[in-house]
């Protein structure tokens, strides 16, 4: 089996959440900012898979599954708050959406 | 016995809260019922225990019901206790029995009112009170009582809340009524610290055990004692309020500016008649500022317009009599002549609240007249109140309630020449001031037409206090007439009698006076108002009107004496160190929030932005640390 030094391994998994990262700050649409997030939380699942395989524990693949299960809740309470904001101003883009400012 | 005698207040107390608490959901009728109906079932009661009360004389002469321990702090033992004998009764009985006629009479007189629950339940809440006020065994509870009638008159001064005035006008007569509060609290800590104990019963004995006659420490706790007593009844110097307090409906002002509350002061003062007796000056005081406080409001009611009003001036002049007479020490005859008064003054109060809402709410007499045939029953019943108060010889009861102070303030040890002479100014005044308003505002040519006919429910409780603003008089007959009094036997089994000094026999003499000054006093309004004299109207337009008019000008005083200084004060008091360090902080806080608002511009990737630099700047802090 190929061997993967772990620096990489971490590197990899630290490369994926900062893209997940830019996207969440350079994309405008709501739902690509989702997906976005969706990549910074399998980053960090990553992190655990790989600690788990390093010191030979099961806990940090319970933990994927952990984290995998509020990513799930995460996404179904965001898609039902972008579609209602959706209904609301007839579009997704976040700057548009900006009510929540001070009134001056 | 002791069940009823705490039910007594308790009942009107119960009432209130029904009426405050369902109010909204209770119907007009229903909440009438309510309100009329507790203070009757009260009236009955105190018809009960008064007959027990005289089915046990001589035997026990005072009955007392401990209900529950009120505060209970080291030395502190206060008690929610009730004690009745003959004053408590004779007040309890006024104010139920009178308070019982004037809410039925409300109940026609508020049908179209839209505060209509509201207002029976501040009355029930005042009948509540001032019985726990005369009930009270200890002076705190008194106390209690004392603030609730305030409260309730300052509610119901200002229960047509929306015309600003009338909110001025309860103010005004709060805080006045405080003044003479706060001097009262005082001489009430003066006697625990000296006594330890607010019991009245014991601290009266206490006090006349241990403080001699005429010492600093009583006559200080006295005059501060009264200083409650002149707020509460309008006198001498805290007179202002009453005339002003008229701004509340008809029946309030006879239920609590006439009849109860004004009298509150009386009640006091013979309540703790001891402590004046040990205060000689402070006893004398009262004297002289009962026979001024008579003469400036008889001056004062002599001139008003407003039909109110003049009745108001004249219940500060009447109780001005009650009170020389507690100066002179003839205690039953003040009671006596509160009774009475609260007969008649009801009387022409609810009389006066008929006249008023029927002519659509005029309150000028000069604009009233004529009225003596459109509304006969209301004319005959004020006729006989003001008769009554005018003591027409004989056949009112005022002549024998006020007879017998004027009797007492010459023949009295304490009383005078000057004190009769006093009252019987006053009383010559009182004649006049009562049948000019009768002529001006009866008689003459018709100025407004009335509106409706009041209705049984307003007219039937006039003609039963007609009726004892007449025979109530003969409970107490002088020994010249008739010589019966079992209302000051009643009395005396609580206050001392009131001894004669040396050589004064002409009664019968002084009597003939008062009786020919009264007849005077009528005759002379006759010429003035009915015949319309000339001298009537060239009166009118001089100085000395206009000062009488505005209540010899007490109010301008005060209002340059007290309260432009103050407000003066605070003026230039404006910017103080205080006021810069709070408007210095409010500043600072105005200034943070200018910079640090815009900030919040509602774009949410600027907001992620500033938490990744955030996020950014703590690791490399914590890395390169």
């Amino acid at each position: 089996m190929l061997s993967v030094p772990i620096e990489t391994q971490i590197m990899f998994a630290g490369i994926l959440f900062f893209l997940g990262l830019v996207g969440v700050l350079v994309r405008r649409n709501l739902v690509f900012m989702l997906m976005s997030i969706e990549v910074m939380f399998n980053s960090a699942g990553l992190v655990f898979i790989i600690a788990a395989r390093h010191w030979n524990q099961p806990d940090g693949q319970v933990m994927f599954i952990f984290i995998l299960a509020v990513t799930a809740v995460e996404v179904a309470i965001g898609l039902a708050l972008i579609l209602q904001i959706y209904h609301h101003y007839k579009t997704l883009d976040v700057d548009a959406i900006n009510k929540l400012k001070d009134n001056k | 016995m002791e069940t009823f005698i705490a039910l007594i207040p308790a009942i009107p107390l119960f009432s209130f809260l029904i009426l405050a608490l369902f109010g909204k959901k209770l119907s007009r009728k229903v909440a009438g019922f309510i309100g009329a109906g507790s203070v009757g079932v009260v009236a009955l009661l105190t018809l009960i225990v008064a007959a027990e009360f005289f089915k046990s004389l001589p035997g026990i002469k005072s009955y007392s019901v401990v209900l529950w321990e009120w505060i209970n702090a080291g030395n502190l033992k206060v008690n929610i206790a009730f004690r009745l004998d003959a004053l408590s009764l004779v007040f309890a009985f006024v104010v139920t029995f009178v308070g019982f006629l004037i809410h039925l009479y409300s109940i026609g007189f508020m049908a179209k009112d839209e505060g209509f629950t509201r207002f029976f339940a501040y009355m029930n809440l005042f009948v509540a009170s001032m019985l726990i006020l005369v009930l009270a065994d200890n002076i705190l509870l008194m106390y209690l009582g004392w603030e609730g009638v305030g409260l309730c008159s300052y509610l119901l001064i200002g229960f047509w809340y929306k015309v600003p005035a009338n909110g001025y006008a309860a103010r005004k007569a709060f805080i006045i009524t405080r003044i003479g509060d706060t001097a009262m609290i005082i001489g009430i800590f003066i006697l625990f610290l000296n006594f330890g104990t607010f019991n009245i019963q014991e601290m009266m004995q206490l006090a006349s055990e241990n403080w001699v006659a005429g010492s600093s420490v009583a006559v200080l706790t006295a005059a501060l004692l009264l200083g409650g007593a002149l707020g509460k009844s309008a006198q001498l110097p805290l007179q202002t309020w009453l005339p002003d307090a008229m701004a509340g409906p008809s029946p309030v002002s006879a239920l609590i500016h006439a009849a109860t509350m004004v009298t509150a002061g009386v009640y006091l003062v013979a309540r703790t008649h001891v402590l004046f007796s040990l205060a000689p000056i402070v006893q004398s005081a009262i004297a002289v500022i009962g026979a001024l406080t008579l003469l400036i409001a008889g001056f004062s009611a002599l001139t008003q317009h407003d039909l109110k009003r003049i009745l108001a001036y004249s219940t500060i002049s009447q109780i001005g009599y009650m009170f020389l007479a507690l100066g002179v020490g003839a205690w039953s005859a003040a009671v006596f002549h509160f009774m009475i008064h609260a007969f008649f003054k009801a009387l022409l109060f609810l009389g006066a609240g008929i006249v008023i809402l029927v002519l659509h709410e005029e309150h000028d007499i000069f604009k009233m007249g004529g009225l003596r045939k459109k509304m006969p029953v209301v004319f005959i019943t004020f006729l006989i109140g003001a008769a009554s108060l005018s003591a027409l010889p004989l056949i009112t009861a005022g002549f024998y309630s006020k007879d017998e102070i004027l009797w007492y303030a010459f023949s009295s040890p304490k009383g005078s020449l000057l004190l009769w002479i006093a009252g019987i100014v006053g009383a010559f005044l009182t004649a006049l001031y009562s049948f000019r308003m009768i002529f001006i505002t009866f008689y003459g040519k018709a100025k407004t037409e009335p509106a409706f006919k009041a209705g049984k429910l307003m007219t039937v409780p006039l003609m039963v206090l007609a009726v004892l603003s007449l025979i109530g008089g003969f409970v107490e007959m002088p020994d010249s007439f008739g010589n019966i009094h079992p209302f000051s036997d009643l009395i005396e089994n609580t206050l001392p009698a009131i001894v004669l000094k040396a050589g004064a026999s002409q009664e019968l003499l002084f009597q003939l006076l008062s009786a020919i000054i009264a007849l005077t006093g009528i005759y002379l309004a006759y010429l003035l108002y009915f015949k319309k004299s000339a001298f009537a109207e060239s009166f009118s337009q001089t100085w000395i009107y206009k000062f009488f008019y505005k209540g010899w000008g007490f109010d301008k005083l005060y209002d340059s004496l007290f309260v432009k200084p103050i407000v003066w004060l605070a003026e230039i008091d404006k910017n103080d160190f205080i006021d810069w360090w709070s408007i210095g902080l409010s500043r600072l806080t105005l200034f943070v929030n200018r910079l640090i608002s815009p900030t919040q511009n509602g774009k949410l990737r600027w907001y992620l932005m500033s938490f990744v630099i955030g996020i950014a700047l703590i690791l490399t802090y914590m890395i390169y640390k």
